[in-house]
């Protein structure tokens, strides 16, 4: 009786929530989706090319620009990546400190995830209550690295700087109030029915497809995989700290909130416990100015706050600086989920399934 | 000045004000939403233009003054024009029959007090729904003459919402009806005055048209055809300068008429609260309190929810509000029986 047509709609890639610049074509029946394509690349600034032109010290500040919300954990993986290849001993201040700096850098991510999630599916006051947490993290990056965004910090066998006066105090008073904090996003959240309408049985993967496609980290957690690179190759002091992995059974955008709200809190629990161990000592190896690796090729993966972030650095011996780097960057894998998680639904789920894939797009470009 | 001329000019006189404190509220309106929600989420709000940001709303109608009035090339011109005036227009109309107070001499300038309504015929509640219906047709051309894609799906959702609240919205209001056997906005508060407030027997009716009342004027939590996140600006996305103003306008002054209408309703207009009568506050003083806090429910609900889904919302309008009404018509009319 009525001829029905298919919309197709570009959503992108300067759209309010899809989290920088991701285009989707969209072909719609009405509001429900029938197809997806997300066209990436807006963001490309050729960064692995770009390292192998770079001293590896200068490639540090590349590694900032790829996850730019969760900076630490790019120079922490790329720092190791290079030790590894280097075989050098880091000391155990060292380590420590690493540890609490890149969980405070998941902490700050994880606030930011929630945020924008909430955001886009029309939580504004925990938007700006998430950004008000954001700040402090933000402070205590300024204080160690003097950047609050782009950090740049750690070094080849170890710290830059010994831990600065005062950044004790700074975390500890972040310690005390953030649990109070935390209880009034879930005031406004977890038990609400709306937030729970919108994100339960949404955007909704299996463990398998899950797997099968190589997502990582809260992704697979909320699909009830327990992996995380933390507890299963430990690298600097987790190992040593005591702390539990965050797992939901949901599959669903619901279970992968919880996931990350369950990882924020451990990581206050990881940061309080390296504070308080805090090992005294040096806070570097003893190594040399001008850094040359030997030849060889190496694969490190750390636990990024998006997923598994992997560094592959081929040296060629010669050089001081990377032959080759590649980047296994979370969000770009993990933005697979995004078509069959989508599909069928409607559209208001796109920008919630976004959100609840946490990608950052500097980091699917690089 | 014979007869008639007083029978013309006071209407005038009357239209006049209500006008003018209409686009006075709407003014006071928007910088209150953005105080109010500021506070709520621990920022200070506007600022910079005037003490406490105070002159933040004549700033903004300046700049929409002010801007440039683009038509999309591919518009339906006429209906584009036509859009922002549908949706304003009956807004303002409804506020024909809204009773601010009992009566009034203006001061005593009149020998005879005349009502604080502009107009009281005996079927005003039938005709503020009918009036407010109308402003749907704003919407829906506006995004559809656009001529594109995001307006267009804003448009949608936002006649299919409008059309299954419509239903829920009239049946809420028809056992306070039934309690006070007229139609007439004046005789419902006068029979609000005999007995109780009717909050208090029509309190699921209440709660249902409060509901309902926000998915009408597209205030969060069901605001979808605006949904920022979703399509941009919804069915304005193609709007500028006055024009989009108008839509602007025309969504706080439904604000405003759905909360006369509440108030007039269920909260006994303007009569004072139960208790409080020797304080001597002016009818429409009591009158305003009582909009104003319906106002602020809106802001409220605003900073407190996220946004209902397309279909979650069709589904909780036709199984559960619908119902709801129905069978509180039916336990008020056996009641009244």
């Amino acid at each position: 009786m009525f001829k029905s047509e298919i919309i197709e709609l570009n959503m992108g890639p300067q759209h309010p929530s899809t989290h920088g610049v991701l285009r989707l074509k969209l072909k719609l029946d009405g509001e429900t989706i029938v197809d997806l394509d997300p066209e990436i690349g807006y963001l490309h600034r050729g960064v692995e090319k770009l390292a192998e032109n770079f001293t590896y010290l200068q490639a540090l500040n590349l590694t900032d620009r790829l996850d730019y919300v969760a900076a630490v954990s790019n120079n922490l993986g790329y720092i190791e990546t290079l030790e590894k290849l280097g075989g050098v001993e880091v000391p155990r201040k060292a380590k420590y400190f690493r540890t609490l700096m890149t969980e405070l850098g998941r902490l700050s991510s994880h606030l930011l995830w929630l945020a924008t999630h909430a955001l886009d599916i029309g939580a504004m006051t925990v938007f700006l209550y998430a950004f008000r947490e954001r700040e402090f993290i933000l402070d205590m990056f300024e204080m160690v690295t003097g950047g609050r965004l782009l950090t740049t910090t750690f070094r080849y066998g170890g710290l830059k700087e010994d831990i600065p006066e005062g950044f004790e105090r700074l975390v500890r008073d972040f310690i005390k109030i953030f649990p109070d904090r935390m209880a009034d996003y879930e005031a406004l959240l977890t038990k609400n029915r709306i937030w729970m309408k919108r994100t339960k049985q949404v955007g909704v993967i299996s463990a398998e497809d899950a797997i099968s496609l190589g997502l990582s980290g809260p992704v697979v957690r909320g699909s009830g995989v327990r992996f995380d690179v933390r507890k299963a190759e430990p690298y600097e002091a987790y190992g040593e700290l005591d702390w539990d992995m965050a797992v939901q059974d949901g599959c669903d955008t619901y279970a992968r909130y919880l996931v990350r709200l369950e990882e924020m809190r451990q990581s206050l629990r990881i940061v309080e416990q390296a504070l308080d161990g805090m090992p005294e000592g040096e806070f570097r190896a003893k190594v040399p100015k001008v850094l040359k690796l030997p030849k060889g090729e190496v694969y490190h993966t750390i636990e990024a706050p998006k997923g598994e972030l992997g560094y592959y650095l081929i040296s060629d011996g010669k050089g001081t600086g990377p032959y080759r780097l590649k980047v296994r960057g979370p969000s770009f894998v993990n933005l697979q989920g995004l078509k069959p998680m989508v599909k069928g639904h409607m559209v208001a789920d796109v920008v919630a399934v976004i959100g609840t894939l946490d990608v950052v797009l500097g980091e699917v470009d690089r | 000045m014979d007869f008639t001329m007083i029978n013309i000019v006071i209407p005038t006189v009357k239209i006049l004000i209500v006008f003018a404190v209409i686009l006075l509220s709407v003014l006071v309106m928007t910088y209150a939403e953005r105080k109010v929600i500021a506070f709520m989420q621990v920022r200070l709000g506007p600022m910079r233009v005037g003490p406490w940001g105070l002159l933040q709303p004549i700033a903004d109608a300046l700049k929409l003054f002010s801007k440039e009035d683009i038509i999309p090339t591919m518009a339906d011109k006429l209906v584009y024009f036509l859009a922002p005036t549908l949706a304003i227009v009956p807004a303002f109309l409804t506020f024909l029959v809204v009773p601010f107070g009992d009566q009034t001499t203006f001061f005593g300038l009149l020998k005879h007090p005349t009502s604080m309504a502009i107009s009281d015929f005996n079927i005003g509640l039938l005709y503020i729904l009918a009036i407010s219906s109308v402003g749907i047709y704003g919407i829906l051309l506006g995004g559809w003459s656009s001529n594109s894609k995001y307006p267009l799906l804003g448009a949608l959702r936002s006649a299919a919402q409008i059309v299954s609240y419509e239903v829920p919205l009239t049946l809420a209001l028809v056992g306070p009806i039934l309690l006070a056997n007229t139609l007439s906005m004046k005789g419902i508060v006068e029979a609000q005055a005999k007995g109780m407030w009717f909050i208090v027997p029509q309190f699921f009716g209440f709660l249902v048209y409060l509901a309902c009342a926000v998915a009408e004027t597209n205030r969060a939590p069901y605001d979808l055809p605006e949904a920022e996140q979703e399509l941009v600006a919804g069915f304005h996305t193609e709007y500028s300068g006055m024009k989009f103003a108008f839509f602007y306008l025309a969504e706080y002054a439904n604000m405003i008429v759905v909360s006369a209408i509440a108030t007039v309703v269920f909260l006994g207009g303007w009569l004072p609260v139960p208790g409080l009568a020797f304080l001597h506050i002016p009818a429409i003083i009591w009158f305003a309190l009582k909009v104003g806090f319906f106002l602020f429910i809106f802001l409220w609900l605003r900073a407190t929810y996220p946004r209902y889904r397309y279909d979650q919302l069709m589904q909780i309008g036709w199984k559960f509000f619908i119902p709801v009404a129905l069978i509180n018509i039916f336990v008020t009319a056996l009641l009244v029986l």
